[in-house]
């Protein structure tokens, strides 16, 4: 036992003075970030909180000191509901499509040679650090009425193409911009399997379907995971896509919340649904951190 | 390695199809949009013989000129404060513990997974309660975007010079004060030049999320102080334009440029670290 | 034994108790390292020997006791002001600096003059026969290069004292053996104390003065390898070092145990008659003949039993000899008109007196 009487260079004291040196220099360290993040993220993170809880006052500002739960109400009127489902299935159909699409791509590149390998993920990753909003632009280049694809399909006798502005042209964006989120985890969980537990399927007798369905894609699933929640999250709060390629036409959760807060200026209601799709955000990424792994 | 992982027949076939497809699909809008770009006809879509007007109008156009500018000089701005800022955290958060770094490593977590609109909605609220609140006016432009940029780039900084740290054995650092180096030259001579990739990395990440987003920036951004995606996005919603193909093609070639750099970086990284 | 004598101990531990959290890494050891001595720290994984090494060089703070280095309190020194340097487990040689820089390093930081740091680091590097390797990258070299880049990288200090982190683990066996004789032969000409942690206990005994047998944070023995071969002081070092039938037993008086199959063997011991112990017998200690063949002087130190398995190893022949329930290894000898015996044969064994060993749990 240490008693007060303890000379200032006993073994024990310097140690433990030693641990809460590098205890201070590691917050010290953290420090300006930490209280950057707390002010320009916790902080204004909670107010939106608060904001979802307050009244619009007749001028279009919001008054904080009536509190109630009337904006998440709300919520639940045949419209936002609409709204909520269209958004939901269009980030569903878009991960569906992205997954389906990935998968047997990602198989594709981790069973190349490590060179080729190499090569095929550089052109992965142009598109993936590329602009989105410019890719999303060379779409309506593409998809206008006198555009090329509209001119391809005349040709060929088809007639005209009128996916522009429909919910096709929104998904056909969305999987356009976040393929790359999909492949890069997928090819990650694939690239590590070990392929001779896979051999050792097939010398037991499964077929190679049985082997995919059995072993390659169980192994595989924390690269499911983290690519369809890397896809679905964006996809469920999109924005640009919808303006772009929807034409605003279709209301989604995304354009819903921004004109909330830029013209119909009701923030309780913008704020309340940026909450519950902050939520699910949260749901999806406890998910994530639970079944897969740590990298992004 | 082994040979189940090359398939047979029909199925093989079918899997190199998909891949050449999913580059085609990646690839074939972006040319076509280049080819556009070149294009002298006031239809975005449709070629009528080869111009560079269109470049020329960029660069006299004064809204994109000015938009240009502001975009680069967040981007140079945010990205300098939330590499040193995000460099400083990731190696507190790798090489320390204190009280309340758990928490921490939740926090910084967060801005990542938050989808941007939001991110928007909270920076709108929180610049206009400054003001209600307490009275603190900032006006909306140049500072409020910056502010908001760094509020993002700071934890995707801080992961990979995380990730860069984490496989960088601590034993060499412990080498170093072995051998008589102090703490300042431990880091500056070991620690440092090691995760300097990781840091470059960090850097270009942020730089690129500077430069592409739209929304935040939409929300926060004031009369005449956008940048360019947003001044872009404007446009794009009044009504396309050949002007357009041309600034898009800018961008792309600048997102080109960044990952060329990254690639450059990363393969500095040179042998294995353990 | 104290440092009261004329020569300083070139390192002191009184009394070091490390805790991470609730875990007691090493518990409470007293240990002491001559000047110019090839001091080995022996046991399994996780005994706390690292957290030893770690402590005298400076990467570990003990939480309690103290450490001197030729006298000085280092304690809680920090690594870069003791006069004390390291050849870690895995080199850490620094990836981004060439071989030169890297044996330079420790002199740069003492702030030498870069023109005479880099010969000093050559003149080091032609010492352990790599001057060759100077430009070259870590990465471009052998593992047994590496290991010798890491050796000069320590050396070039001429600290007070090298400490060694199984130093020899990531190579192979022809590889070890070589650098074995080579370490011994560079402390004997430096005359600088090597502290050299290893799980493998031939490599200890081969190479070192003294060992320090550690298990579970506590300090078991320490000694020469010869003492700690022939006189474990407990059955978990007995055990640890080289193979050996553990007999357990129970003392009957000051002269004579008794098996747990009932057999009454002449062996003499210090512990209080009931206690109970464990006979330590070497198997290469023990003959073996046909039965009723054991010759008069040994048959207190005799017992009848039954060949269960043969393992014939080209140099030798290893025999299970079960007596009762005790299974027996004897290590018999397989030059040619030696009589052979196969599973099955009735057979007896004995030993010399001087080489069982009675240790307590």
């Amino acid at each position: 036992m240490t008693t007060a009487q303890t000379t200032e260079l006993s073994p024990k004291n310097l140690s433990d003075a030693n641990e809460r040196n590098k205890r201070r220099q590691g917050f010290l360290m953290a420090f300006p970030a930490y209280a950057y993040l707390l002010i320009f993220f916790a902080f204004p993170l909670g107010i939106v909180v608060v904001y979802s809880f307050a009244t619009r006052n007749r001028f279009g500002g919001t008054d904080l000191s009536d509190w109630n739960f009337d904006s998440y109400i709300r919520l639940n009127d045949e419209v936002l509901r609409n709204i909520l489902f269209r958004s939901f299935t269009l980030a569903l159909l878009t991960t569906v499509i992205c997954l389906l699409v990935a998968y047997p791509f990602s198989y594709f590149l981790a069973t190349r040679t490590p060179t080729i390998r190499n090569v095929l993920l550089v052109f992965v990753m142009i598109p993936f650090w590329s602009n989105f909003l410019v890719r999303n632009y060379a779409w309506r280049v593409l998809l206008g009425s006198d555009g090329p694809v509209s001119r391809l399909t005349e040709l060929l006798g088809l007639g005209e193409t009128r996916i522009l502005f429909t919910p096709t042209a929104i998904v056909l964006g969305l999987v356009y911009g976040f393929l790359p989120f999909m492949i890069l985890p997928l090819y990650a969980s694939l690239e590590r399997l070990d392929w001779s537990v896979l051999e050792a399927a097939r010398d037991l007798g499964a077929t190679g379907f049985q082997t995919l369905r059995k072993v390659t894609i169980p192994l595989s699933m924390p690269g499911v995971i983290a690519g369809s929640i890397l896809v679905f999250i964006p996809s469920f709060g999109a924005f640009v896509t919808p303006e772009i390629l929807g034409g605003g036409r279709e209301v989604l959760l995304g354009s819903f919340i921004v004109s909330q807060f830029l013209e119909a200026r009701n923030w309780p209601v913008g704020a309340a649904t940026s909450t519950v799709l902050m939520a699910v955000m949260l749901a999806s990424a406890l998910l994530y951190f639970r079944k897969g792994g740590r990298t992004l | 390695m082994a040979t189940t992982k090359e398939l047979r027949g029909g199925a093989k076939w079918a899997l190199s199809l998909n891949a050449w497809l999913v580059y085609f699909f990646f690839y074939a809008p972006i040319a076509l949009l280049v080819v556009f770009s070149f294009s002298d006809d006031n239809l975005v879509g449709r070629w009528g013989g080869f111009t560079t007007r269109w470049y020329g109008e960029f660069l006299d156009n004064d809204g994109v000129q000015n938009a240009l500018g502001n975009s680069i000089r967040v981007a140079i701005l945010s990205t300098v404060i939330s590499v040193v800022l995000g460099t400083m955290a990731g190696l507190s958060l790798e090489r320390y513990r204190f009280r309340g770094s758990r928490m921490f490593d939740a926090l910084l977590y967060l801005p990542v997974i938050v989808p941007d609109v939001t991110m928007a909605v909270m920076m709108l609220i929180f610049f206009t309660s400054l003001d209600d609140l307490i009275g603190l006016q900032i006006t909306r432009g140049f500072s409020t975007i910056t502010l908001s940029h760094i509020a993002f780039s700071i934890s995707f900084v801080s992961i990979v010079v995380r990730a860069r740290l984490a496989g960088m054995s601590e034993t060499l650092e412990e080498a170093a004060q072995d051998l008589y180096a102090t703490r300042w030259q431990t880091f500056r001579f070991v620690t440092l030049p090691l995760i300097l990739p990781g840091i470059i990395g960090g850097a270009l990440l942020a730089l690129t999320l500077s430069l592409d987003d739209v929304v935040i920036t939409q929300f926060v951004s004031g009369p005449g102080s956008t940048t360019l995606p947003v001044f872009v996005f404007s446009l794009i919603r009044r009504g396309v334009s050949p002007l357009i193909n041309a600034v898009s093609v800018v961008m792309l070639a600048a997102s080109a440029f960044l990952v060329l750099l990254s690639l450059l970086a990363q393969r500095s990284r040179g042998g294995s670290v353990t | 034994m104290t440092d009261s004598g004329n020569t300083t101990a070139a390192v002191t531990i009184s009394g070091i108790t490390k805790r991470f959290g609730d875990v007691v890494a090493v518990d409470n050891i007293d240990l002491e390292i001559a000047d110019g001595e090839f001091f080995a720290m022996l046991g399994p994984s996780g005994c706390g020997k690292t957290t030893t090494l770690r402590m005298i060089a400076g990467l570990e703070f003990p939480s309690e006791g103290s450490l001197k280095i030729f006298g000085d309190e280092v304690g809680t020194l920090p690594p870069n002001k003791r006069p004390v340097n390291t050849v870690f487990q895995n080199y850490a040689l620094f990836p981004h600096m060439t071989v030169l820089d890297n044996v330079s390093f420790g002199l740069r930081m003492q702030s030498t003059k870069k023109r005479e740091a880099a010969s000093r680091a050559q003149e080091m590097l032609d010492l352990v026969q790599l001057g060759e390797m100077s430009a070259r990258k870590p990465s471009q070299l052998s593992g047994g290069q590496q290991q010798r880049v890491a050796l000069a990288r320590a050396l070039v200090n001429k600290p007070k004292v090298l400490l060694l982190d199984e130093p020899l683990g990531a190579l192979d066996l022809k590889l070890r053996q070589e650098m074995q004789t080579e370490l011994k032969s560079l402390q004997r000409n430096l005359g600088v104390s090597f502290v050299f942690v290893t799980h493998d206990q031939e490599e200890a005994m081969a190479m070192s003065d003294r060992i320090a047998v550690m298990n579970e944070g506590k300090l078991l023995q320490v000694g020469p390898p010869s003492e700690i071969y022939e006189r474990p002081a407990n059955r978990f070092v007995a055990d640890f070092i080289g193979q050996t039938n553990l007999l357990d037993a129970t003392v009957e008086d000051e002269d004579h145990i008794i098996l747990t199959n009932g057999d009454r063997l002449r062996a003499p011991s210090p512990h209080r008659p009931g206690t109970s112990v464990a006979m330590s017998l070497r198997p290469e200690a023990i003959s073996i003949g046909e039965r009723g063949s054991t010759p008069a002087e040994h048959e207190a130190t005799s017992l009848v039993g039954q060949v269960e398995s043969v393992t014939y190893l080209g140099h030798a022949i290893d025999y299970v000899v079960k007596i009762g329930w005790i299974d027996l290894e004897v290590r018999g000898d397989a030059t040619a008109g030696t009589r052979r015996f196969s599973a099955g044969d009735s057979v007896s064994v004995w030993w010399d007196r001087t080489s069982d060993w009675v240790v307590a749990d």
